[in-house]
């Protein structure tokens, strides 16, 4: 159920360099999902949209769910000056989020790369203590530095591969580069990163025979399907518009990698 | 107090609807709003066949508002009548559909095809500026503009609201064509023609390059434009462009408009609707009125 709601700023910490950890206390908490995000809206109205960001973790016994985000504008530079028991307006749960279906029982190579690799945490402890699949996944996160965000809390779910685009640690180049390094295998990989990232893995799957699930991003305004801004194109025509474009904020944000043109 | 207003011999409980466009078929929001409290509900341009729309990114924030440039995709006429139009009716609220087209031909068949559905009121899209062919084209001229509407007139069995564009040089002249057309309302205004550059690419934020600018920043321009209009024709007006509140659709109703549209500001908070028609209610009975229809047109 789709809920717009004040929820209050637990905590607003810098974990990287523009990089902020949001925890915020949400009735949303309970039932969101990995993969899935919410809309965000500033105080300021003259930046009007709401920002949309995926769910990085929650704490469903506390209702509290927390959200990492790069500032990149001036919209997300003024959501990372918001200080704790600020109340911000939400919108949420959004988006289809990772279907436990598709994991279940098998060896799941979770990715990310850069502003990607939030929504992969929810992901990796979801498969992990949820019990989604008895093999332990694999995770492969891609950095552009040294300034490795994150990564010692995907350490507690499973063992974590790093790529760095300046080699200064792990695997020098990208999130595949350092998989086809280690060798790394699995049943099916979810992803979320750059575009170049998603397109690698989309290839990836492909020549491999393997399952993939991306997780895409575009501009959007309402979030919920109704004004057809966020849009991808898809290998068959999609339900809604009977086009072959359908709406990453509710057929999405995560697709089968086959399905998506991109 | 008394909140209904009429339209074309269509009754609306309250003078408030969705903007078409930034509602879809109702469906998308209705987990967020009850669609029993809003006086319509105005649908997403519907044409005759599916629409794929223009690439992305098709949506840009500007100071106050934000640009679009969907370019009407949508699912056509045969899936809305099978699919959304069955959901709309299980509301108490009226259905106006949104009809748009890339030739009179396609305007005629979508509205045709409406003829024997549970619909109230269509409103001819003649003003997106989004897509290539028609559409806006039928919106810029006068006698085009009254020719289009007299087609859609002669065929239609359902009142006819024209939607008139902002991006002409007199709206007066334009409202007064569909009037002659034998339009029964008139709805104002469409979006204002925007472009956004992104200094840093240096390239167009929008892939079509310019987008329909929409939200609170546009709102003078529309009074104004509905004032224009609700002074000069004798059918009535349907006011929007920039509502975010009830002091916003006040301003609307007291320029002459008998109904008022929320739009962008359904994405901000899908809550507006309500909230304006509550607050429409709360002014009239603060001020001492009885009737919303004592405020229509009362500057």
């Amino acid at each position: 159920m789709k809920k717009n709601e004040e929820a209050m700023i637990q905590s607003m910490e810098e974990i990287s360099q523009g990089v902020y950890s949001l925890w915020i206390e949400t009735t949303l908490a309970r039932e969101a999902k990995p993969g899935q995000f919410l809309m965000v809206y500033l105080k300021n109205p003259s930046k009007l949209l709401g920002r949309p960001i995926s769910i990085c973790d929650v704490d469903r016994e506390k209702g509290l769910l927390r959200m990492v985000f790069r500032t990149i504008g001036e919209g997300t530079k003024e959501l990372a000056a918001y200080q704790k028991g600020t109340k911000i307006s939400v919108l949420g749960t959004l988006g289809n989020g990772y279907d436990p279906d598709w994991l279940k029982d098998k060896k799941v190579i979770v990715m990310g790369g850069g502003i990607g690799i939030p929504p992969m945490l929810l992901a990796s402890k979801t498969i992990v203590k949820d019990n989604i699949s008895d093999k332990t996944p694999e995770i492969v996160l891609g950095y552009a530095n040294q300034d490795l965000f994150l990564k010692e809390e995907f350490d507690a779910y499973a063992n974590v591969s790093i790529a760095t685009m300046d080699g200064s640690v792990g695997t020098k180049g990208t999130v595949l580069d350092a998989m086809k390094e280690k060798n790394i295998q699995g049943d099916v990989i979810i992803a979320c990163g750059p575009m170049p990232m998603l397109r690698a893995v989309k290839q990836y799957a492909a020549e491999h025979q393997m399952e993939a699930y991306i997780s895409l991003e575009e501009r959007m305004a309402c979030g919920v399907g109704a004004c057809l801004g966020c849009v991808c194109k898809t290998v068959k025509k999609d339900f809604h518009t009977h086009v072959n474009k359908t709406r990453i904020c509710v057929e999405g944000p995560v697709f089968d990698a086959k399905e998506v043109e991109i | 107090m008394k909140t209904e207003v009429t339209i074309a011999g269509v009754t609306l409980k309250n003078p408030v609807m969705t903007a078409s466009g930034t509602f879809g078929s109702g469906m998308e929001y209705s987990q967020l709003v009850d669609l029993n409290k809003l006086g319509a509900v105005v649908t997403k341009g519907v044409s005759s066949v599916p629409w794929p729309g223009n690439e992305t990114p098709r949506i840009a924030e500007v100071y106050g508002g934000m640009l679009n440039a969907i370019g009407l995709q949508n699912p056509g006429i045969d899936v809305f009548i099978e699919r959304d139009l069955p959901f709309l009716q299980r509301f108490d609220t009226k259905i106006i559909v949104n009809v748009c087209g890339k030739t009179v031909e396609e305007y005629l068949d979508v509205v045709e095809k409406l003829g024997d559905q549970p619909v109230d009121l269509l409103e001819i899209n003649v003003s997106c500026p989004n897509v290539k062919e028609g559409a806006l084209a039928f919106g810029q001229d006068a006698k085009v503009l009254e020719n289009v509407t007299s087609q859609i007139k002669k065929i239609s069995k359902k009142p006819v609201i024209m939607k008139l564009s902002p991006n002409v040089t007199n709206i007066k002249e334009m409202a007064l064509a569909a009037e002659a057309g034998g339009a029964d309302a008139v709805s104002l205004i469409n979006t204002l023609i925007g472009m956004k550059i992104d200094i840093n690419r240096r390239q167009f934020v929008l892939a079509n390059k310019t987008g329909g600018f929409s939200g609170p920043a546009i709102k003078p321009v529309a009074v104004r434009m509905v004032y224009d209009v609700a002074h000069t024709v004798k059918i009535p007006v349907i006011g929007m462009g920039g509502i975010a509140t009830a002091e916003d659709a006040i301003e609307f109703l007291l320029a002459g408009a008998t109904a008022v549209s929320v739009g962008t500001m359904n994405f901000i908070d899908p809550q507006t609707t309500i909230k304006v028609a509550a607050g429409i209610e709360a002014y009239l009975e603060k001020n001492g009125f009885v009737d919303v229809k004592d405020i229509i047109g009362l500057v």
